[in-house]
């Protein structure tokens, strides 16, 4: 049966093409495989083979001719012995003519599913505390988490016979044992690949980066392995992951080893991100973040890890992930903050109320997904906003913030949104450059005062 | 340490044996593979296949000969070239082809195309874009099979491109370390997208390359279905015994270009044209299975049922609906 050939589309964003050359003329054999016609692209040159056995019964399109449209028929197969007939009684190879897709696509574009803004419920009451160490607080939430769950581990540089870099791990050893509490090599590629790897199948690894920094190392994995596999699977391989380590600057460890990733990570769809403040945080954000069955990324703070907060001794003790926490009501101003930041407006807001300004100080808890009602309804009350962080400036977690709040609640506003955030430069070893350039609870208490 | 690094199969030599049984079903399998490709091929020149496509034709007899000595539980994980893979591992032609075509029906509902393909079914893990990543994830598949205290193992596909990246050196490390079940397969077809291994190696031998880690590795004639099959199995048992990782360099060639809209110009047409004459791995098992007397009659018509197949996979993957606009906003996290 004779079969049309039509001009192929050579590259993803090819819609013509030139016929170059024929290499075959008509009359003559062509076997699978043959190179019929050099098509010129606007990047190449291809050859097209033949795909069946035949005759080229009749060229359609000279050589030299341009601008041949994608699928135009541009020569015709026939079988041997066979007449060549009309082109338009011949049928275009290599199918019947591909129907248009019984797309949806016309119809009303989708919409994205819309900003929660209701009133969200009062966080639940856990009752009885005790003042724990943020540190104490990681590594109970990780043994609680070990032995609630057989498929959970925990792996990373110095976490096993060390206790941990920074002691966060201390006992998880000696209680789970080698094949739960895994010291890895300085592999950070390697080793987050392979327990992004290990959670695609149903397994829930806790990774531990020594800084978020080495993380960089590894940011391939987190982003295009671990948060985009759901979605390129139509749903069907999840990856429970928690990646966790300190974020942010230390004290005096320089530039590399002193950045804030919040908004790095806040950026990706399929990632969920949480910065804990106190050991309560620290406790029932990492709970969470075991528990939930998306990777999860966990900033730390290294200076936080030896303050002590008062937190639940409750269990059962958890915390919802994409629930800030006010942290100080107030009437006038509100203070957006996360992680170490926290701490610094509540200085800031301490400071304000002796200058009879009340400040309502929000912590966070999580980056993404942002409780941007909280914020809103706290903006819708106050009529001013802070943000403070520790990262730059520039596309930082404040601007998305005072985004939100312009998009929800911009007649509310008295004053435009003011960003506190960390210099707009490395960091530097100096102390007093360093002190220079991290946001400290006077800037707060200057950029409340500008609005008010 | 067990070190041992070997040739296999010469090329073009008589490697071990399969039945006929095994050869026959290797024939099927190949050839499924080859039709399904040239049609895709045909498909992505109709405009009906977007963006990337990279075809597998020429290295068939790779995946084949590997997949005849798994068993279910067993694991796999590739690169973007993963339409051969997934078809071995039982997954539906016309949940491929639709795929491909970016379709509702398709194995990731449209949402992942020829490159990101999965199946939590059939023990498929991808289908990974950047180069090198799937060596990494597939030690941890290696992983969770020995965590689990399973005897599976996983099979991990890269080129002989992806065998310059540093992770794949770390997943050596790793998996020798820790023992891990992994088979690290090198499909070394020359040619990473335009750079012929000569110029992108200093180590001319992918399969030595795991032996600072103790690695065993042998060096396979992967245009040879036996062959492969041979060595696969040796490398499958080892790993079930507990003794770790091994590397399998098999020595393919693809026919097409690295994409669809690659023009090839780095290597001559000869050199292809030969291949394909003298080491093609489906023309050389048509030929053991004619020798062997089986009739030409029972290869057409296996021949003419895979083409209804694939054409099936292509009527499929052209008439089912493109996915539902709200699919843009599923599947980006679970609910906890």
């Amino acid at each position: 049966m004779a079969t049309k050939i039509l001009m192929p589309a050579l590259s993803p964003t090819m819609t013509e093409g030139k016929i170059a050359r024929w290499l075959k003329k008509e009359g003559d054999t062509i076997t699978t495989g043959d190179v019929l016609a050099e098509i010129e692209t606007d990047k190449a040159t291809m050859e097209i083979e033949a795909i069946e056995d035949g005759i080229l019964g009749r060229v359609l399109i000279n050589e030299g001719v341009e601008g041949v449209a994608v699928n135009t028929p541009i020569a015709i197969v026939v079988e041997d012995g066979e007449a060549v007939p009309e082109t338009d009684t011949v049928s275009d190879a290599p199918t019947t003519s591909a129907p248009a897709p019984a797309a949806a696509s016309t119809a009303s574009p989708a919409t994205a599913p819309a900003t929660p803004l209701s009133p969200t419920e009062p966080e639940q009451d856990w009752g009885e505390t005790r003042e724990i160490t943020v540190r104490e607080a990681l590594r109970d939430a990780m043994a609680a988490e070990l032995r609630r769950d057989e498929d959970v581990f925990l792996l990373g540089e110095e976490v096993a016979e060390y206790q941990g870099a920074y002691k966060i791990s201390q006992g998880l050893l000696q209680e789970f044992g080698e094949k739960r509490v895994l010291d890895m090599p300085i592999t950070e590629h390697g080793f987050t690949g392979m327990a992004v790897g290990a959670a695609l199948t149903g397994l829930k690894p806790v990774v531990e980066f020594m800084t978020m920094n080495f993380a960089m190392q590894a940011i391939d994995h987190i982003i295009n392995s671990a948060a985009k596999t759901l979605y390129m699977s139509g749903g069907q391989m999840g990856c429970p992951i928690v990646f966790r380590g300190p974020n942010g600057a230390a004290a005096r460890v320089g530039a590399q080893h002193s950045q804030c990733y919040a908004s790095w990570y806040g950026h990706v769809p399929g990632l969920k991100v949480v910065a804990p403040w106190s050991a309560a945080d620290a406790k029932g954000l990492l709970r969470a973040a075991i528990r939930d069955p998306n990777p999860v990324i966990v900033l730390e703070n290294e200076i936080l890890y030896g303050q002590k907060f008062p937190c639940p001794i409750d269990e059962d003790f958890i915390l919802p992930i994409g629930k800030a926490k006010i942290e100080r009501a107030g009437t006038d101003v509100t203070i957006v903050a996360f992680s170490i930041a926290v701490g610094t407006a509540l200085d800031a807001a301490a400071e304000l109320a002796k200058q009879g300004i009340e400040a309502e100080v929000i912590n966070l808890r999580s980056i993404r997904p942002l409780d941007t009602a909280t914020i809103v309804n706290s903006v819708k009350k106050t009529s001013r906003l802070v943000t403070v962080e520790e990262g730059w400036p520039f596309a930082g977690i404040g601007s998305e913030v005072a985004m939100q709040v312009i998009e929800h609640a911009f007649d509310w506003l008295d004053a435009p949104p003011v960003r506190v955030a960390g210099e707009d430069v490395p960091m530097p070893f100096a102390a007093n450059l360093e002190k220079l350039a991290l946001p400290q609870s006077e800037h707060v208490v200057k950029a409340v005062r500008s609005l008010i | 340490m067990e070190t041992t690094s070997e040739q296999v199969g010469a090329v073009g030599g008589n490697g071990p044996s399969l039945t006929r049984e095994q050869f026959l079903t290797a024939y099927h399998d190949m050839l499924l593979i080859r039709r399904f490709e040239e049609k895709a091929g045909q498909l992505y020149g109709m405009g009906l296949i977007g963006g990337f496509c990279h075809l597998y034709i020429g290295q068939e007899a790779v995946v084949v000969g590997i997949q005849m000595c798994l068993k279910d539980g067993d694991k796999l994980i590739t690169s973007y070239r993963d339409h051969g893979q997934m078809l071995v591992a039982g997954m539906t032609p016309r949940g491929v082809m639709a795929e491909l075509t970016g379709r509702a029906t398709g194995y990731s509902h449209g949402k992942g195309g020829s490159m990101h393909m999965f199946s939590r079914e059939k023990n498929f893990y991808g289908g990974h874009g950047i180069v090198g990543a799937q060596v990494a994830l597939g030690i941890g598949l290696a992983f969770a099979n020995k965590y689990r205290g399973t005897d599976e193992v996983s099979v991990a596909y890269f080129g002989d491109g992806a065998a310059g990246q540093g992770q794949v050196y770390e997943s050596f490390n790793l998996a020798a370390l820790h023992k891990l079940p992994c088979i690290f397969v090198i499909e070394n077809n020359k040619y990473g997208m335009g750079t012929a291994i000569e110029r992108a190696s200093a180590s001319h031998n992918l399969y030595k390359n795991g032996e600072p880690w103790g690695i065993p590795g042998v060096q396979v004639d992967g245009m040879d279905v036996a062959a492969v099959h041979a060595a696969a199995a040796q490398a499958v048992a080892h790993c079930r015994a507990g003794k770790g990782p091994y590397i399998l360099e098999m020595m393919t060639y693809r026919y097409r270009g690295h994409s669809m809209s690659d023009p090839a110009k780095y290597r001559t047409r000869e050199e292809v044209d030969l291949v394909r004459k003298t080491r093609d791995p489906i023309e050389h098992v048509k030929h053991i299975l004619l020798d062997a007397g089986v009739e030409e009659a029972t290869l057409k018509a296996m021949e003419a049922e895979i083409k209804a197949v694939v054409n099936d996979s292509a009527e499929f993957a052209q008439t089912s609906p493109e996915p539902d606009p709200s699919e843009l906003y599923t599947d980006v996290v679970l609910e906890a």
